[in-house]
């Protein structure tokens, strides 16, 4: 059987993979990976043998730290972080949720003061019967993460 | 050693351990019984009333004068630097390097707590958007214990608009600390919203969803009673819902001994005015206390010790 890669090996850089489908264009907008001016690749609806179809993002020459790949861990839970260096895999992020979140995330509420002033946004972060619930530290409205991760 | 609210910031119910809520209430009871004009000698409080309040300002600034203090400030935000385009974090940086504290009120919700990481002195929030009004809990509280002499182990009714009066919501959230039984006495519209029902579950605290007003007075020590607001329904919608919620003088026959009315005012008729001279009407009472309230929690911000 014919062996194809779906997108060219990295040299050095970030491939997070397993993305849920759909969720790969708002990864590349929440962490401003396409303003870096770095060459980014990404694979869209690709075949995955455990996922059905799954989202790749590829970033070169950038290294997604332990604190961005926690924030990706809200909305793609099961995806992986490889760190690349010289085509070799040099660390794996273990997506764990953080327990606070600082300037991804715009607040829901529109009422909400931290949307004009200089402050980032904050969200304290907490699961309750797995159900994953979002804090702002500022207007303290609560709401389910998926909320807060379809703004922007 | 320095009481535990010393130079710190009043914005939210939840950051009030038990015993901090105690030490206010315990205070306001001490400075109603015994008036103290030298607690904010030399001190200048600024009063920022973003947005326009008739009780708050003007309990928070007689409470103010009457401890020997100086305000400053102003009770609309429409002539401030504010308008010109000035953010929120500049206009308190400014604010406070000429005070010794901040009361604000804003019509944003987080406006406090965003005030309160611009200033050099204390913010004490009067009112952030539909988010808290910590003072108005803490004057509460001060009435329950006052009228019933405890705070534990109480049954309280909340009646009429759950949903939106963040009144109901802080005072809960508070009593929640003191295991007492609460009732919730709202239309399905204007129910307790989730997220302090669930709050609620997770410490443990039981209360009762009830629709029958008359059927929970005679089980209750408190029944807090609050507005419905007119301009979230249609008319006829507002009528039949609101004459389900209007507390009656003749409703109190059964009522316990000790069982008091509050209302956070202003009322417009879900109190009847017969039920002023019931003897367990409480919330002209209630408003006053808002000074002793507001006293204690300046004094225990000013001073080490009071």
């Amino acid at each position: 059987m014919q062996y194809t890669r779906n997108v060219e090996a990295l040299k050095e850089g970030t491939v997070i993979d397993h993305i849920p489908a759909g969720q790969g264009l708002k990864i590349l907008r929440l962490f401003q990976l396409v303003e870096t001016g770095e060459r980014v690749t990404v694979g869209l609806n690709l075949q995955s043998r455990h996922m059905g179809s799954k989202d790749v993002v590829k970033v070169e020459n950038i290294a997604l730290t332990e604190e961005q790949a926690n924030e990706l861990a809200l909305f793609a839970p099961k995806a992986t972080v490889n760190v690349i260096s010289n085509f070799e895999v040099v660390k794996k992020h273990k997506l764990e949720l953080p327990e606070e979140i600082e300037g991804v995330f715009a607040c829901p509420n529109s009422n909400c003061i931290s949307h004009k002033e200089p402050v980032m946004s904050f969200f304290y972060v907490r699961t309750v019967k797995n159900d994953t619930k979002m804090k702002c530290k500022y207007c303290e409205k609560v709401f389910s993460k998926d909320i807060v991760a379809e703004v922007r | 050693m320095a009481n535990p609210l010393y130079r710190k910031h009043i914005i939210s119910i939840p950051d009030f351990t038990r015993e901090e809520l105690e030490l206010v209430v315990e205070t306001a009871g001490r400075l109603k019984a015994a008036p103290r004009h030298d607690l904010l000698a030399g001190k200048v409080v600024a009063s920022c009333f973003f947005e326009p309040s008739t009780r708050t300002r003007l309990s928070f600034e007689t409470s103010i004068q009457r401890l020997g203090g100086t305000v400053i400030g102003f009770a609309d935000g429409a002539n401030t630097s504010a308008k010109k385009g000035e953010t929120l974090a500049d206009t308190i940086r400014i604010i406070s390097s000429y005070t010794d504290a901040v009361v604000m009120r804003h019509p944003q919700e987080g406006a406090a707590r965003l005030a309160s990481e611009f200033s050099a002195v204390p913010v004490i929030n009067g009112g952030d958007g539909a988010n808290q009004h910590p003072s108005q809990t803490l004057l509460d509280l001060f009435t329950i214990k006052e009228s019933q002499g405890r705070l534990e182990n109480l049954a309280l009714a909340f009646v009429g608009d759950l949903k939106y009066g963040r009144t109901v919501h802080s005072l809960t959230q508070a009593l929640s600390l003191f295991n007492c039984h609460f009732y919730f006495v709202a239309p399905e519209v204007l129910a307790m919203p989730d997220y302090i029902c669930e709050e609620l579950d997770e410490r443990g605290i039981s209360y009762t969803l009830a629709s029958s007003l008359e059927e929970v007075i005679p089980q209750v020590d408190i029944l807090y009673m609050t507005r419905i607001q007119r301009e979230r329904f249609d008319e006829a919608e507002f009528k039949q819902i609101q004459g389900q919620y209007i507390l009656k003088a003749e409703m109190l026959n059964h009522a316990r001994p000790n069982m008091k009315v509050m209302h956070p005012l202003p009322r417009v008729d879900e109190i009847e005015v017969a039920v002023d001279d019931t003897p367990h009407a409480y919330y002209f009472e209630q408003a006053r206390n808002g000074v002793f309230a507001r006293q204690a929690l300046l004094a225990l911000v000013l001073n080490e010790t009071v």
